[in-house]
């Protein structure tokens, strides 16, 4: 394999502490190394361009089936928007719901070489694999939804906690999943009935547990496992006016909770797309942000991390495992709705929507979003994400970036909104000063959310050692004014370095890559009460075969890496 | 000596059962007994033992004569009329596993083919209706578990789905459907008098394409609304007391097939059925659910939609995607002339197509790739013969609720035969060699 050294850069890296220094990164046999380390390298000339790690994106719908969904019921959602083949690529198109290949190119020319699917269903697991391993470039990991699922309700009911345990050591393996995902813990399961859970403690129909006991005891589960990742959490209540107090209930709960693994990661808990749950007021007509009552409590509680869910105000697919509130959005949009109930397990649900400058809500949602960034002291716990597409396509970061980093440009795009002094009366946004430097930036996008997945020991730093994932961005942080500047630049990196291979360059896709499919196989002392349930369940309950339930990784994944966990002890 | 293969996956019907055992001879030769399937799953696992299997491709002549040609010519036959169509039509995939479209896209992205599949002449019109209202659905488990109500409208899975009604939707026990059949109510609504239509709580003989009518007079009867005195030839009070039986249970389930699809107003009735399951939901919990046909034509559309964005008659000719249905469809292409030379994977166009379609096949260059005789492969200049997808060759598969699931190879194809990924795999790279990509 080829060497590199990338000199003359200004390099940012919240892990090792380099802010803006000029310092050369060398790579070889696909991983960073010091430069001494190297022979005969190719020199890579980034005077006057910023050097970071590539990002890592810890939540986003890319692949599976309600992603698929999004695609197969909006053609309109491809228009304008193909692109022909050309060289290594494939053609590609589609805006919030972009073919695999588009969703490789894009975030591959965005710098991002990690990108983890926030949601699968485990008897989907096969679908969303199959959409990782056609996705080029990128290394991928998904994770399944645990929090609605009949094994988990009942275990948890019954106080069984090892029970939980073994159960989530073996779907994770059966379906190669990388951690534990929570969307609307009850709720979902309600919704096989129509109903939900609106609070934490809506007892779910039938199952007689609270979406309370779900998180904590799936948490708990997680520590005890000594997993990667902490439990991701989308809670009860998303998008509704006052559920800001929801929200603080669910951090609540992990109050005390030390984290507990050998990946580097701190927080037992993250918090997905917090924008959606931040709302104050208590109808659309006086919804006004809590972004400042959120931060405080995330500020001052350093076992969690959360990301943001930034809308962008486009036109886009927001799609769920949150059945009941995709329901409760057609009802509110009027626009062609998609759900499917999925045995024993989950739901999904998924429904086109437009985020208008015209419409006040639409706003607040947006100023509430950067705001949570800009409340944030800790900039490696509060992670840069759309949701994808839910807020905004994740092709928005850039833009996104700008907006953080330039009171003029968010003035700008406050400006432009119809209702832009109502938008200010009900959030914070001009009032806020700060501008994000690159290397807060940094660690919002790739050093915190490494570290957050439990992976800083293979991305999210250029520390020797790492896997050599690298982009260069055509931005001097010394002498550039206008904010349009790092939208370009964090859109079109100059170049992207993929596992020590060169797979962008000057903002094209030049590689395919040599994408790896991250999953967690934990160790577990043998449960033969948990191996019976399971077999019962598929004999009566599932319509599938235990055994034609497993992913085979020969078929459906492209270079499994395992991470493997003992928690035997 | 013989073994059992369990958990054997049928490439027959959606129902795309996964309970199946095959007994097997020792050397993975030859299939002796299929238990568990119905019986239609059983003869396709039979018929791939058949002795006068054809093995060898065929050409075909001007003048109509057979004559047998090596793997190595069907490739090169197949990649240069690719190659030096304008506009190829490459259609079926809906008997085939996913990896085999995978392999049949890349193919016609490079020579700019348009990719169809089954959908086109029985759920495309579904299709349509989920782009304009979208679906509320559901697993079968689901069903299984959950459903009270049933609803088969304009399908006959006695017949064509054998195993729906015992595996998922009329008899099982599930979870909170311990009671089985006994505590479901299951309306048909068909003109014919089926056998499905024979078991039925209620079953709704409507006039034949009266199905929009009917569906909207439910939606009118949910509200509460004023009908006529008859819609679609049913009284207004049996409407009124089936829209009652739908709103008072805890789970209902529309099942929808080809009686409805293709029928007058074809996706507007679906529309419709849709708008009804929606309206359902204000009161209760209600799902529906295409009978879809052929074993993965569901994978096909899953396929396609996640490297292109359609679920089918998706045409790439231009060098990117376009999808547009009367325009980009199989047989609109052929009516119209638009297209120079066909090849046919997974299905028999040559049964199910109009006889304009099928006459203007057998003017082309073409190529029929079938495991058996068909009227396809009889129309077509080169006839390639393969392995049996989910007996000889394992591979995804998608049921009609868009579940996944890893079909087995149960026994060795005949030797060198290939399978549709191998075969297609060989003119991919023919096709690269001659396009001069890399
Ligand atoms: S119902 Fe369909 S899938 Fe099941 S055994 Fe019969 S043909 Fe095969
Ligand atoms: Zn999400």
């Amino acid at each position: 394999m080829a060497e590199y050294l990338i000199k003359n850069g200004f390099v940012f890296d919240p892990i090792l502490g380099i802010n803006g220094d000029k310092t050369d990164v060398a790579i070889k046999d696909g991983k960073i190394v010091e430069s001494t380390a190297l022979s005969n390298p190719k020199v890579i000339d980034a005077a006057g361009k910023t050097v970071m790690a590539a990002g890592v994106d810890i939540h986003a719908h890319v692949a599976g089936p309600k992603v698929n969904v999004g695609r197969n019921f909006r053609p309109e959602d491809k228009l304008f928007t193909y692109e022909a083949g050309n060289g290594v690529k494939r053609m590609a198109g589609g805006f919030s719901v972009p073919t695999v290949f588009r969703t490789g190119y894009l975030y591959a020319k965005m710098g991002y070489g990690t990108v983890m699917e926030a949601a699968m269903p485990p008897l989907y697991a096969r679908h969303t694999h199959e959409e990782m391993r056609d996705t080029p470039i990128l290394d991928q990991g998904a994770y399944p939804v645990f929090g609605n699922n009949w094994f988990v309700l009942e275990y948890l009911k019954n106080h069984e906690l090892e029970n939980v345990e073994a159960y989530i050591s073996w779907l994770l393996r059966t379906t190669r999943g990388y951690a534990i995902k929570i969307v609307n813990p009850g709720g979902t399961e309600a919704w096989g009935w129509g109903l939900n859970c609106n609070s934490i403690h809506d007892p779910v129909p039938y199952f007689d547990i609270t979406p309370a006991q779900i998180m904590k005891g799936l948490m708990e589960a997680n520590e005890a496992l000594r997993l990667p990742h902490s439990v991701h959490i989308h809670t009860n209540n998303l998008g509704n006016p006052g559920n800001y107090e929801t929200t603080l209930e669910t951090f609540k709960l992990f109050e005390g909770a030390k984290a507990n693994n050998d990946f580097g990661r701190k927080q037992v808990m993250h918090h997905t797309h917090v924008q959606f749950h931040s709302y104050g007021g208590d109808s659309w007509g006086n919804v006004e942000s809590k972004a400042d009552a959120i931060m405080d409590y995330v500020n001052s509680h350093d076992n969690m991390t959360i990301d943001l869910g930034c809308v962008t105000l486009d036109e886009t697919t927001t799609m769920t495992a949150d059945g009941p509130f995709e329901h409760h959005l057609t009802e509110l949009n009027h626009l062609k709705w998609a759900n499917t109930d999925v045995e024993l397990e989950t739901a999904a649900g998924v429904v086109p929507y437009i985020y208008g400058k015209n419409i006040k809500v639409c706003g607040i949602q947006w100023a509430i979003g950067l705001e949570l960034a800009l409340m944030a002291k800790d900039p490696m716990r509060v992670f840069i994400t759309t949701d994808h597409p839910n807020a905004g396509p994740f092709f928005r970061y850039p833009r996104v970036m700008k907006w953080l980093m330039s009171k003029k440009a968010r003035e700008a795009e406050m400006d432009s909104l119809k209702w832009a002094e109502k938008v200010r009366d009900a959030t914070f946004l001009s009032g806020i000063d700060r501008e994000l430097t690159l290397y807060e930036i940094a660690a919002m996008s790739r050093a915190g959310t490494a570290q957050a997945l439990g992976l800083s020991s293979m991305y999210g730093s250029l520390k020797p050692g790492l896997q050599a994932d690298v982009a260069v961005y055509d931005y001097n942080p010394e002498t550039a004014e206008d904010p349009e500047l790092i939208e370009k630049a964090f859109g079109n990196a100059a170049y992207l370095f993929k596992g020590g291979e060169v797979v962008v360059k000057d903002g094209d896709v030049v590689s395919n890559g040599n994408k790896k499919t991250l999953w967690v196989d934990v160790k577990v002392n043998d449960n033969p009460q948990v191996r019976r349930d399971v077999t019962e369940k598929f004999l009566r309950y599932y319509t599938v075969t235990e055994a034609n339930y497993e992913v085979n990784e020969k078929v459906f994944m492209k270079n499994p890496y395992r991470i493997e966990v003992d928690a035997t002890q | 000596m013989a073994k059992i293969v369990t958990d054997v996956v049928c490439p027959f019907c959606g129902t795309l059962c996964d309970d199946l055992e095959v007994k097997v001879t020792d050397d993975n030769k030859k299939i002796l007994e299929v238990c568990n399937a119905c019986v239609i799953g059983t003869e396709k696992f039979l018929h791939s033992q058949a002795e006068d299997r054809l093995k060898v491709p065929q050409m075909q002549d001007e003048e109509g004569n057979w004559k047998e040609v090596s793997i190595k010519d069907a490739v090169e036959y197949t990649a240069q009329t690719l190659c030096n169509a304008k506009k190829p039509l490459m259609y079926g995939w809906s008997s085939t596993n996913c990896e085999a479209q995978s392999v049949g896209h890349e193919i016609a992205e490079l020579v700019g083919a348009v990719v169809d599949n089954t959908a086109t002449v029985c759920h495309g019109t579904t299709l349509i209706a989920v782009q304009d209202v979208g679906v509320p659905s559901c697993t079968l488990g689901e069903v299984k578990n959950r459903a009270d109500r049933i609803v088969f409208w304009g399908c006959n899975p006695a017949h064509a789905h054998p195993r729906h009604m015992s595996r998922y939707s009329i008899f099982p026990r599930g979870f909170f459907t311990g009671k089985g059949h006994k505590a479901r109510k299951m309306v048909v609504v068909d003109p014919r008098s089926t056998d499905t239509a024979k078991m039925a709580d209620v079953h709704l003989q409507l006039e034949q394409g009266r199905d929009y009518e009917l569906l909207s007079a439910l939606r009118v009867a949910l509200r509460g609304a004023p009908l006529p005195e008859t819609v679609a030839g049913i009284p207004r009070e049996t409407i009124q007391d089936v829209a009652a039986t739908l709103k008072s249970g805890r789970f209902v389930i529309i099942f929808f097939g080809m009686g409805v699809t293709q029928s007058l107003s074809k996706n507007h009735n679906i529309d419709m059925a849709i708008s009804l399951t929606r309206d359902l939901n204000e009161y209760t919990k209600a799902a529906i659910m295409p009978m879809r046909g052929h074993y993965n034509v569901t994978g096909s559309g899953q396929v396609l939609g996640w490297q292109f964005g359609f679920p089918y008659c998706v045409d790439l000719s231009r060098g990117f995607a376009r999808y547009n249905p009367g325009d980009s469809t199989s047989n609109d292409l052929l009516r119209r002339g638009e297209v120079d030379a066909v090849f046919v994977l997974g299905s028999d166009p040559g049964a199910h197509f109009p006889i304009s379609s099928v006459k203007k096949i057998a003017h082309l260059p073409s190529v029929c790739v079938d495991p058996h005789h068909t009227p396809t492969s009889a129309v077509c200049k080169l006839h390639m013969p393969v392995a049996f997808v989910g007996v000889e060759e394992a591979g995804c598969a998608y049921r009609m609720d868009n579940v996944p699931i890893e079909t087995r190879k149960v026994v060795e194809p005949p030797e060198g035969m290939v399978s549709d990924e191998e075969f297609l795999k060989m003119v991919l790279k023919r096709v690269r060699e001659i396009k001069g990509v890399a």
